[in-house]
Formats: structure tokens, C-alpha cells, sequence
């Protein structure tokens, strides 16, 4: 019963991140890729959790963290870039 | 014999599944980045968090254990997700993204004037 839904569940994941992927192909600005990666990450760390109740492990757990750690620096440091054109810049003006 | 707490977490998760798909239509089928900035941050983040719950109480009934890697994962993403959306979609305003042919109302192209006039009544 349990392992039929998380089955449904992870079949529902991917046909959302096929989605996902084809907005990052076709998206006709940076910004909209950059979205389409940021819930691309969203949804990998749905999938490990997912995986991890599938299991039966609590292994994967910190897992999770890194992933939501990285998908948040890699947005933060996308929009600095996409609005300055620098990622690091020393000007204190705005 | 299947236990009363099976149920609550197969709700959870696919309650989560519901949430991330209508996540990839909004992103496929939304006119516009900031609509689709509105389903990337709010859906996703929602989704993200009922898979999370459900993994938080199945860790609870099977193990016996309070996982506090996972309410650290479901605060982590409650704070971050929309913050990112949210620099996303000033970064793209502020570069020049095109808004769409159904938009009514950009409070936001004012406030170029609104600083000219502010900084021309100060010089």
C-alpha cells in the first residue's frame, strides 16, 4: 500500500521533471532556465526522500540538505549575475 | 495488518506528486517569467514540503526516531525557495525581460521617473 503510492508518486516526479527540462531547453531568457533549474533541484530533493522511504534508510537524509543548499546558492549567485554582470563586486554605490 | 499511520504518510505523499505536477504545467503552460516565477516558488515549495512530511512521519512510526535532518530540510526550503523566486524575478526586470501582451498594470516602470524627478528637484 505504502510502496504503490511512493511508486506513483516518484512515476508523477518524473513526468514533472521531463516538463521541467523542457522549459530549461526552450526557455526564451536566461532568468526562465535559471527558474527551471532551481525547481529542477526542488524536485531531486522530493525524489531522494521519496527514495529513502522506498528503502527503508535514513542514509539519505543529508542528502537533502546539500541539495537544498545548492540549488539556493546557484539561484543567488544566477541573479547577481544576470542583474550586474559580476557575481562578486566590490561597488558599494547600490 | 497495516497501520492507521501508512495512510497518513501515502496522503502526504501524494498530495506532494499533485503539487509537483501542477508545478510543470504552470511552468510549460504560463504565458510569462513572472507567472511562471508564481508557480516555480509557491507550488514547488508546497509539494516539496508535504514529501517531507510524509518522510518525517514514516521515520517516526518505523524507527521510533524524530529525524532532525528532515525538519531542518522542510525549514530550509520554506525560507529559501521563495527568496530565490523573488531575485529571479527582479533580476530579469532589472535586465529587461519582456512582460506579457496580457499584463494590465507595471507599478514598476514608474520608478525610473519617480528617481529622475527626485534627483532633479535635488540638484
Amino acid at each position: 500500500m505504502l510502496n504503490i503510492s511512493v511508486y506513483i508518486a516518484l512515476v508523477a516526479f518524473a513526468i514533472a521533471m521531463i516538463g521541467i527540462v523542457f522549459r530549461a531547453i526552450k526557455g526564451p531568457s536566461v532568468a526562465d532556465r535559471v527558474i527551471a533549474l532551481d525547481s529542477l533541484g526542488i524536485s531531486l530533493i522530493a525524489v531522494t526522500a521519496l527514495f529513502s522511504i522506498l528503502l527503508r534508510t535514513s542514509v539519505f537524509l543529508e542528502v537533502i540538505l546539500l541539495l537544498g543548499i545548492l540549488a539556493f546558492i546557484g539561484t543567488v549567485a544566477f541573479s547577481k549575475y544576470i542583474e550586474k554582470g559580476a557575481i562578486v563586486d566590490r561597488d558599494r554605490r547600490k | 495488518m497495516i497501520d492507521v499511520s501508512e495512510y497518513f504518510v501515502a496522503a502526504f505523499i501524494l498530495i506532494g506528486a499533485f503539487f509537483g505536477v501542477v508545478t510543470a504545467i504552470g511552468l510549460i503552460r504560463l504565458p510569462d517569467l513572472y507567472t511562471r516565477t508564481h508557480a516555480a516558488s509557491k507550488s514547488a515549495t508546497l509539494g516539496v514540503m508535504s514529501v517531507l512530511i510524509g518522510a518525517l512521519l514514516f521515520f517516526l512510526t518505523e524507527e521510533g526516531m524524530f529525524n532532525s535532518r528532515i525538519v531542518l530540510g522542510i525549514f530550509f526550503v520554506l525560507i529559501t525557495a521563495p527568496v530565490g523566486g523573488h531575485l529571479i524575478a527582479r533580476a530579469a526586470y532589472n535586465s529587461g525581460v519582456k512582460l506579457a501582451p496580457e499584463t494590465v498594470h507595471d507599478d514598476l516602470s514608474k520608478k525610473e521617473q519617480y528617481e529622475k524627478k527626485k534627483n532633479s528637484s535635488r540638484d
